[in-house]
């Protein structure tokens, strides 16, 4: 007796649960993990899974063992030139151990450390732990132009596709049954009424009833007949209404110098960072426009290949690109439907009375459309005017507005984690 | 006997195919006197035979983080094509388990047939020991209740609490059965029956044995032995409890530790009824596989004979089935220690050649099996052995010779390692004898078994290690401890024996913690 079944169709994350349970238990050490390899690996690689590795003593599940030392006596297959009595030198680092535990040898001994695998999902979660999106939820709030359609009982208009069988159905039984009541109840009279007359002797049958009453049935008849089955009175639609919404869409503007001051390895730091924040706010909003602005003197709107790879030379003037970057959002982005984060990174230079008009800019029109603004100065030297003009941008908006310093790669990822550190709700 | 038509060929299959060729590979096993549990065959894809895996084959199972733990390091070995999946997983039930994988060809669809659904199959229903210690037909239904009862648990009680009873209990899982009883069968509808009237049965019977409040005389009472200068009225002469030593560890637990609730006894009992039925695999390792290895090489021959697959599938037999018994010696870098499929199938077919074409040899080594009937031998042989035995009673020369096997001492007395026999006559007998007790569960696990609970003093339980060989207890002996005594609740104290004197002394917590500063 037997019988096949395919079970190839059922859930496969059978383990999932005991997966999460295990992520759970070693979150710190995943954690450890993931920070280290954001560091190591470049961002634009972020969107896969990352291999992690765990000192394997740290999650084993001991159990009563024999170590080493005593005597002990294993058998092996594939024996060439040894004779009875030969006599070995002990492997050196054995350290009693002899060639091995024998058959007990399966079970992954000796392997120091326990390697896994991330999914991608599993990786972003681990590397945006803790951090959070600043002011998310007052903007969701006030946003309420994005509608949706969300069901809203029946209604007795609409179009065909939103037809409600069941309760088109049931109503039209409903009217049948109440059309055909009358009727039903006036033929049966007639019936009963010709049959008394048929009863009666022919003598006193009066033919003129008889065939009155037969018209009057095949009238009724025909009647019945009549009633529709399915009228379109009796039709019913779903209704929808449309909801609005809470936003959920958010851009992105990146602004970079890309002045002769600034190399390339600059900018793949910055890159790496407009990567991560890019990621990070995917994660909140379900759509995330992009919007790339370079400037040495003057600023453009490109598009991220050139952003990223054309050289530049020249001076530079901050100013001109957050000017750019205000009349794009007038133009295209207004702050009432669409989240706003800007972020810059730059090597720090200005012209010299620019950072007065990038404070004036920023304090008197930017600040007040953005969700967030996050300045990172790539540079290993000291502050210029720039940084001292944004610092009291943040002053005044500590909320809204952060800066930080990147000196190499490394620091890209603690710098970002600072920038969107969670903060306590006040 | 006429040559029929192959049912298929090539390398793909279906489920006609499947069918017809599960029709007549049971027909040979009927032949053959192959008595199995009714199969239920299974199609998975490799995602699932993944999740199989990591349950260590139980089709459900609570849920506990080192099976996911389990799965990652599977999931990671096989992405890497470090290694492949089994190409079927059997579960020891009734009716009996297969899982075949969608990617298998036509070819390994039917070699897995043979090997699980009437190999590894006959085997669960005939050896003595998954007779005795498993009971096939109930094993699902109390995997199921093992599952809603922790999920239950961790409903009431929190997921952590549940998930460090069962870290705890897993750490003794080994020491869950009782070696030399036959146990209660288990079953689910009895479970879910009694347990109420057993928990609350079980707290009165703890509480009795506790009821007694310590009253430790100059200090804490260890020695059993009777003091008459501090006691003359003999308030502290008593038997030592247990009375005689119990080397069911999580047993022991389930009814005596003090501190425990009724809900947590009950797991300690799961993950003991589960160890139990988990028993008899560990320990026919070698010759489950060797009789299901060597039944699929004999049924697909006579499958081949009988012209129901064609040369195309028989090659690729041979080459699949030649890497499954292949040993790589000692010194080969593909060494993993010794392969049971090679082992296991060597001695089954070397049984079958002892009893159709005996050499003198073989008549003077096995005077009982030489010349006899082969079937009514090998089925004798699965039926009443172990591994250990097994090899005791039917490792011949030729097989030793064979796989060129030879003994080797390592004595931390010596400072070199010595050769103590090889495939000659002055070795054979050596070889079987060091083979046997290196497959024997005795020898590969510690015996450590409870020696005292001290009802009566500070409650310490005593457990005694008795050494096997000299061979001292490894490093993880100190979490195990800890386990204990987070179960038992009080310390724990662990002796190592060597020819009845106590050679070393552990204890849990250990005593100049600060916790008795503090």
């Amino acid at each position: 007796m037997s019988y096949f079944i395919d079970r190839r169709p059922n859930a496969r994350n059978k383990s999932a649960v005991n997966r999460q349970r295990f992520l759970q238990r070693y979150r710190s050490h995943i954690k450890r993990a993931v920070e280290e390899s954001v560091n190591r690996r470049s961002i634009t690689d972020m969107e896969r899974g990352e291999k992690v590795s765990i000192p394997a003593k740290d999650i084993s599940e001991p159990s009563f063992q024999h170590g080493p030392g005593g005597r002990r006596t294993v058998v092996s297959p594939g024996n060439r030139e040894f004779a009875e009595g030969d006599r070995l030198r002990r492997p050196s680092g054995g350290g009693g151990q002899g060639s091995g535990e024998g058959q007990a040898g399966n079970q992954g001994e000796g392997v120091d450390e326990f390697v896994f695998s991330l999914s991608r999902e599993e990786f972003l979660d681990f590397v945006f732990d803790g951090l959070e999106l600043p002011h998310l939820e007052r903007k969701q709030l006030q946003v309420l132009e994005e509608t949706r359609p969300v069901r809203a009982g029946i209604s007795k208009e609409g179009v065909p596709a939103r037809i409600n069988i069941v309760r088109s159905m049931r109503e039209a039984q409903a009217r049948r049954i109440g059309m055909r009541a009358p009727l039903k109840r006036a033929l049966r009279e007639a019936q009963e009424a010709l049959e008394a007359e048929e009863r009666k002797d022919p003598v006193l049958r009066n033919p003129a009833r008889v065939s009155e009453l037969k018209s009057e049935i095949e009238r009724l008849e025909k009647r019945i007949e009549a009633i529709p089955f399915l009228d379109t009175y009796d039709l019913r639609y779903n209704h929808l209404t449309h909801q609005p919404m809470p936003s959920n869409q958010a851009v992105m503007f990146c602004i970079m110098d890309v002045s002769g001051s600034m190399t390339q390895a600059h900018k793949d730091i910055g890159k790496r960072f407009f990567l991560l924040l890019y990621l990070f706010l995917e994660r909140n909003y379900e759509k995330v426009e992009l919007v790339f602005v370079r400037h040495h003197t003057v600023a453009k709107e490109v598009d991220e290949e050139e952003f990223f790879y054309s050289r530049e030379t020249g001076g530079t003037i901050v100013s001109s690109a957050l000017t750019l970057v205000d009349s794009i959002i007038e133009a295209r982005y207004a702050p009432e439907q669409w989240n706003l984060y800007v972020a810059q990174a730059s090597d720090g230079d200005n012209w010299d009375d620019d950072s007065s008009t990038c404070l004036e800019l920023l304090d008197e029109s930017l600040m007040r459309k953005l969700q967030y603004f996050t300045y990172v100065e790539i540079t290993p030297h000291a502050h210029q005017a720039l940084w001292e003009a944004y610092d009291s941008v943040r002053a005044a908006y500590p909320e809204r507005f952060a800066m930080q310093q990147i000196v190499q790669a490394e620091d890209i990822y603690p710098v970002f984690r600072e920038l969107f550190r969670q903060r306590a709700k006040g | 006997m006429t040559r029929r038509e192959p049912i298929a060929t090539g390398s793909d299959w279906n489920f006609e195919a499947l069918e017809a060729y599960e029709h007549a590979v049971g027909a040979l096993a009927r032949e053959y006197r192959l008595d199995t549990y009714p199969n239920q065959i299974e199609i998975i894809t490799s995602e699932q035979m993944m999740d199989a895996y990591a349950s260590v084959g139980m089709p459900i199972g609570y849920h506990h983080w080192s099976f996911g733990k389990q799965f990652l390091s599977v999931e990671q070995a096989y992405r890497r094509g470090q290694m492949g999946l089994a190409y079927e997983l059997v579960i020891n039930s009734d009716p009996c388990i297969a899982y075949l994988m969608e990617e298998n060809s036509l070819m390994m669809q039917v070699l897995v047939i043979a090997h699980a659904c009437y190999g590894h199959n006959s085997f669960f229903k005939g050896n003595y020991l998954f007779r005795a210690w498993t009971d096939a037909s109930a094993i699902v239904d109390y995997l199921v209740f093992a599952r809603k009862y922790v999920a239950k648990c961790e409903e009431r009680h929190g997921v952590e609490a549940v998930e460090q009873l069962l870290d705890a209990c897993h750490a003794l899982q080994n020491y869950g059965v009782d070696r030399y009883k036959r146990p209660s069968p288990v079953s689910a509808e009895e479970e879910v029956r009694r347990q109420d009237e057993r928990e609350a049965y079980l707290q009165t019977q703890v509480n009795r044995l506790w009821s007694t409040i310590p009253t430790p005389i100059g200090g804490l009472v260890q020695q059993p032995s009777h003091d008459f200068e501090n006691d003359p009225l003999g308030l502290h002469r008593h038997d030592r409890y247990p009375s005689e030593p119990q080397e069911n560890l999580l047993y022991f637990l389930e009814k005596n530790a003090p501190l425990l609730e009724p809900w947590q006894r009950e797991i300690v009992r799961i993950v003991r009824k589960l160890a139990q039925y988990f028993y008899p695999q560990r320990q026919t390792q070698v010759m489950n596989e060797g009789w299901a290895t060597f039944w699929h090489y004999t049924l697909m021959n006579r499958l081949y004979d009988d012209g129901l697959i064609d040369e195309g599938i028989m090659l690729e037999f041979l080459q699949s089935h030649t890497s499954v018994v292949s040993q790589p010696g000692f010194d080969s870098p593909y060494f993993n220690g010794i392969n049971p499929y090679a082992l296991g199938f060597a001695m089954f077919s070397d049984i079958q050649r002892i009893c159709q074409s005996p050499t003198d040899e073989d008549r003077e080594w096995f005077p009982e099996i030489a010349g006899s009937d082969w079937l009514e031998t090998l089925h004798f042989a699965m039926q009443n052995f172990k591994d250990e035995s097994f090899i005791q009673q039917f490792l011949s020369p030729q097989v030793i010779r064979d796989l060129k096997l030879f003994s080797l001492v390592d004595d931390d007395r010596d400072d070199s390692l010595q050769i103590e026999a090889i495939h000659d006559d002055r070795g054979y007998r050596r070889i079987r004898e060091a083979l046997s007790v290196q497959y024997a569960l005795s020898a590969r696990e510690p015996n450590i078994q409870v020696w005292e609970a001290d009802i009566r003093g500070d409650r310490s339980l005593t457990l005694r290690h008795v050494q096997d060989r000299r061979r001292p207890l490894g490093q993880s002996l100190f979490p195990v401890m800890r386990y204990l005594h987070q179960l038992w609740g009080f310390p724990i104290k662990l002796e190592s024996m060597e020819e009845g004197e106590v050679v070393r002394r552990y204890q849990w917590p250990i005593p100049e913690s600060n916790r008795e500063s503090a």
